[in-house]
Order: C-alpha cells, then sequence, then structure tokens
C-alpha cells in the first residue's frame, strides 16, 4: 500500500491549497475563454472593446488552451506565469480603449480593475508555486513492517483485554 | 553540562548551562542516558503555548542513571539505579497522587499561582514546559534534577535497551491511556486522529484491548503506512473523504470510540473551519486549532466517547457543542497519569507483548537536536520520532 505514485516529482508539495486555488484559476480560464468564444460581440461591448472582436475570440482561445493545460498538467507553475503574461495583454488591449470616448473608457476602466486584481491573484500563486522545492522526491521511507508486536495484529488483538476500561 | 535551551520560536539551542543540583531534600539527580523530541516539544518551538522564559531546558521523556540523591528520596534511589523519568512529577502523597490521578499532582508545581491563573486549578509539576507547570530544568540535557524522586521515576532492568524503555516516560503511557480510558469493548470501533507517535501507540493500545477494528487518519503516508502495521485501516485525509470512508467501514454510523492525537496545531486544510482557526491563531485571538476534535464530534457514533491525548493550550471557538451535547458524547481527556500505566507497561514490554521501539525513526546526538526539531515538525525524511544521545 502506497498513498502517492514513487516517481511523482511533486511528492510533498508543501502547499496544496495554492495548488488547489492553480486549479480553481484553470476552470475560470476555461469557462471565460468560452464565453469569449461564444459571444465575443456582447463581451467585447461589455468592456468597451465594440469592433475588436477577433481580438477577444482570440484571447478566447488563449484562455481556453491555459485553462485546460492548467487543468491537466502535472505541475500548473508554467501554466500560471502564462496566466500572468495573458493578464497583461488583456491590460494593454483594454489601455487601449481608454481614449475612445466617455463611455468606451468608463467601462475599459472597470474591465482593467477587474483584471488587475486577477493579475495580482495570478502573480501570488505563481510565486508561491515556483517558491516550491522542485528536486525529486526521495523513496518514501518503508514503515510497513514497523509493527511494534512479536505476532501480525490481528494475532494481538485483545491480548490486553483485561485492562480495557480500568480507569 | 550541554543542553537544548529554548530561546524563542524556532530557536533550540544546543549550549552549555550550570549543572543541576540537589535543591530539596527529595530531589536526586540524573545523568542522561537518552532523550527524545515529542510532538507536545513542538507547541514550544512555535511558540503557542506560553510561560517559557530564554533559556529554558527542553524536553520531558529521558531517562538514565541516578548520580546523586537527596537524604529524604534513598529509600527508594540509591547512586547507579537506571530509572526512567516520567514526564509527571508527582508527589505521591497529596489527595490527587493517592487516587492515582499523578498528572494533577498538587503539590508538585512550584508555579501553582500561575497555573491557577490559567486553568483555574492547578496541575501537576511537568519537565521542561513553561513556567505555567514549574519552570522545571528539562530532560534534553547530559543531567536533569528530578524533585520528589522517591516517587518520581520508574526503575528499569539493566537487561533492556534504552530505546525499548525511554518511551514509559511519556508516549506510551500516553497512548495506552488515551485507549484505556476510552473503555474498548469488543464490537467497538476505535478512530485516531494523528499518526504520530502517540497515535501510533494509541492504535497498538486499542488493538491490545480488543476493539473490533481501529482506524487510523493522517496525511503522510510513511505514518499512515506505520499505523497500518500496527492493525489499523490507514484515511488519508488528503486523497480521501474521512466522512466516506468511515461510514463505509462502520455501515454510516460512525465509530463509538474516537481519539484525539492531533492537539492543538491540527494541520491547515481546505476546510474552512482550519483556515479560519489559523487566521485567528496569527493575530493572538486563538490560541488552539480545534479542527481535528470539530470532525471527530461531527463523525462519532451517539453516545460514543472522545478521548483526548492530543495537547491543547488555551482557548479555541466555534466548538460544536450543539452536536456534543444532543449526541450524548462523553469527553475523557488529562495530561497522563504515567506512573499509574508504567509498572503494567513494562512488564508487557518485558514480555515481548510490545516493542516501542518500531516508532523511533532517527537517532542523534543531543547537539543534533536543533536541526531535527525542524526536521520533526516538517515531518521532512519520514521522521516519526526522534531520540537524542547527550
Amino acid at each position: 500500500m502506497r498513498y502517492e505514485p514513487q516517481g511523482s516529482p511533486r511528492r510533498g508539495h508543501p502547499d496544496r491549497e495554492t495548488d488547489r486555488l492553480a486549479r480553481g484559476l484553470g476552470l475560470f480560464s476555461l469557462a471565460l475563454g468560452l464565453a469569449e468564444i461564444a459571444a465575443p460581440r456582447a463581451v467585447a461591448r461589455s468592456v468597451g472593446l465594440s469592433g475588436r472582436e477577433g481580438y477577444v475570440r482570440a484571447c478566447g482561445a488563449r484562455e481556453v488552451a491555459t485553462g485546460i493545460a492548467l487543468l491537466a498538467a502535472d505541475d500548473p507553475m508554467p501554466w500560471m506565469w502564462g496566466r500572468v503574461v495573458g493578464d497583461a495583454v488583456d491590460l494593454g488591449l483594454l489601455a487601449s480603449a481608454l481614449d475612445e470616448g466617455p463611455q468606451r473608457r468608463e467601462r475599459a476602466g472597470l474591465a482593467m480593475g477587474a483584471v488587475a486584481a486577477v493579475t495580482l491573484l495570478d502573480f501570488a500563486v505563481a510565486k508561491t508555486l515556483s517558491a516550491e522545492d522542485r528536486r525529486p522526491a526521495r523513496p518514501l521511507k518503508d514503515y510497513r513492517r514497523r509493527r511494534g508486536f512479536p505476532r501480525p495484529p490481528e494475532a494481538m488483538r485483545g491480548e490486553a483485554r483485561e485492562m480495557a476500561g480500568v480507569y | 553540562m550541554r543542553a537544548l535551551s529554548w530561546h524563542g520560536k524556532h530557536d533550540i539551542r544546543c549550549e552549555s548551562v550550570p549543572d543541576p543540583q540537589i535543591e530539596h531534600p527529595r530531589d536526586a539527580v540524573i545523568r542522561v542516558t537518552s532523550c527524545a523530541i515529542c510532538g507536545s516539544d513542538l507547541h514550544l518551538y512555535d511558540n503557542f503555548i506560553p510561560g517559557m522564559t530564554p533559556g529554558d531546558v527542553m524536553g520531558h521523556e529521558c531517562m538514565g542513571e541516578v548520580v546523586e540523591v537527596g537524604p529524604e528520596s534513598r529509600h527508594a534511589l540509591k547512586v547507579g539505579d537506571r530509572v526512567v523519568i516520567p514526564f509527571t512529577i508527582s508527589c505521591g502523597a497529596c489527595p490527587q497522587c493517592l487516587r492515582g490521578n499523578f498528572s494533577v499532582c498538587e503539590r508538585s508545581n512550584r508555579n501553582a499561582s500561575l497555573a491557577q491563573k490559567a486553568f483555574g486549578r492547578t496541575t501537576a509539576g511537568l519537565f521542561g514546559y513553561t513556567q505555567l507547570t514549574g519552570g522545571y530544568q528539562g530532560g534534553q540535557a547530559e543531567y536533569i534534577r528530578v524533585p520528589f524522586a522517591d516517587k518520581t521515576h520508574v526503575k528499569v532492568p539493566s537487561n533492556l535497551s534504552d530505546e525499548k524503555l525511554l518511551f514509559l516516560s511519556d508516549i506510551l503511557p500516553t497512548g495506552w491511556q488515551a485507549a484505556v480510558q476510552l473503555g474498548i469493548e469488543e464490537t467497538d470501533t476505535v478512530a485516531v486522529w494523528g499518526c504520530g507517535p502517540v497515535g501510533q501507540f494509541a492504535i497498538r493500545s486499542a488493538v491490545l484491548l480488543g476493539a473490533k477494528q481501529v482506524i487510523a487518519i493522517d496525511r503522510v503516508p510513511e505514518r499512515l503506512e506505520m499505523a497500518a502495521a500496527g492493525g489499523a485501516i490507514p484515511i488519508n485525509f488528503e486523497v480521501e473523504s474521512v466522512m466516506e470512508r468511515i461510514d463505509a467501514l462502520t455501515d454510516g454510523k460512525g465509530p463509538e470510540k474516537c481519539i484525539d492525537a492531533v492537539g492543538l496545531e491540527a494541520h491547515v486544510s481546505g476546510h474552512i473551519d482550519s483556515m479560519y482557526d489559523r487566521a485567528k491563531q496569527a493575530v493572538m485571538a486563538e490560541s488552539d486549532r480545534i479542527h481535528a476534535l470539530r470532525e471527530i464530534i461531527y463523525l462519532i457514533r451517539p453516545a460514543g466517547t472522545i478521548s483526548m491525548p492530543g495537547v491543547y493550550g488555551g482557548l479555541a471557538d466555534k466548538v460544536p457543542l450543539g452536536a456534543l451535547m444532543n449526541k450524548g458524547i462523553t469527553v475523557r481527556t488529562g495530561q497522563t497519569h504515567t506512573q499509574r500505566w508504567t509498572d503494567d507497561l513494562l512488564r508487557r514490554i518485558e514480555e515481548g507483548q510490545i516493542d516501542p521501539t518500531f516508532v523511533i525513526t532517527h537517532v542523534a546526538d543531543l547537539a543534533d537536536g536543533p536541526a531535527l526539531y525542524e526536521t520533526f515538525r516538517d515531518k521532512k525524511d519520514g521522521c516519526v520520532k526522534v531520540v537524542l544521545k547527550p
């Protein structure tokens, strides 16, 4: 009985919560990307990028690819940095809409605020994952024969029954 | 002499300290031949229990040879005797000691007024475990002064190794008491949260006491394998649902008996309550993380019994009192009444019924102690139990 694959390079991951958060961001990427591909006009209008549906669709494809990779990869770290780069591209694209009239500026500004917040989270997760010890794990110590009894546990069951409840 | 001293959070030093002296006619001085790092020492290392002062000598699991005896202990001890030192200092004569409640001795805590402020009433003095329990210097040292030495010792034979006997000082009787006080019946399932050294001994004790099945819950693969070797069914809470596995093993009814061998530093997992505890602990609004205890109260069968050998230090909130009360759960707690169990357990070791050496994973010189505190705390290198040789 072994609980983790012997050869897993990520055995003993010190921060499984961050790992889970990265996978959650992968799901978010996937959902956002599908929305951008399926409804590029609506998405573009809501963030002040009307007329640039092609860019939005391309961003959607990137998000879907990143999302799948984050969910499937054994190690999400490089894909988290991919998200950070994608966030920078998105911010640049949104910034280009800031000087295209008050309505677009307002929408693009709000969208930039949201993307900036996600960027901070992406950066924190990527940085935490990068700090992980990536040296190959040594084999598990094998304690499968350390029973502490002279005979198998089944044969020892109840050997001290006279003491149960003597308190 | 050399000793491991506490100097603050994550700061244990092997340094030279004054040799202990006889301070009272009932004292003895022991030359320590073996000592161990206990899981509860980690609470001091992580600075979660108040009352340590810089320079305090650590350690409450030790054994060795008597080198000096005060005049009022000479009826019980002589120079050259080989002894294991129980971690609980007991006078042997107060009303609690006479009832066998050695860990709540009324006389051995010389800082009783501090303990009364923290706990309402005093408990026994302990070695190397804060000013609250007497501020006695500990046993991770070349020598130790033992107060009330005529009652605070276990004489051990010379034909058994230190490694077989050392754990009579704490973790073997602690795991044993945790199981005995459950009142285990042949039809009982006993679930043990935490597969550190005390959990390992609790598992083997539950098997010896006749539990129908024993379940072990932890996240460290090596520790779960060690638990399985002792007869437990392992559950790794990081890769499977504790509730689903326990339900499957108990016909959906839960274990009759549960042991909390985790204590105040429960692992911070994805559960919201454990993150909440960690956040409150970080801002000093709570001292204890009690996720394991909450899980036990939730999963235990109604009318069941919980035993708590895991150490708690102060205050915690979000205790599911509704479940505790409505399910009719009995809770048994306490530091171990070590001397109550040691004669019987020594006999079991001599007869070969249990061999405590299985739990030892690291043996090293006292000077390696500070580094091994970190190894043990981080559960690196398969570390389960560290024995040090002064």
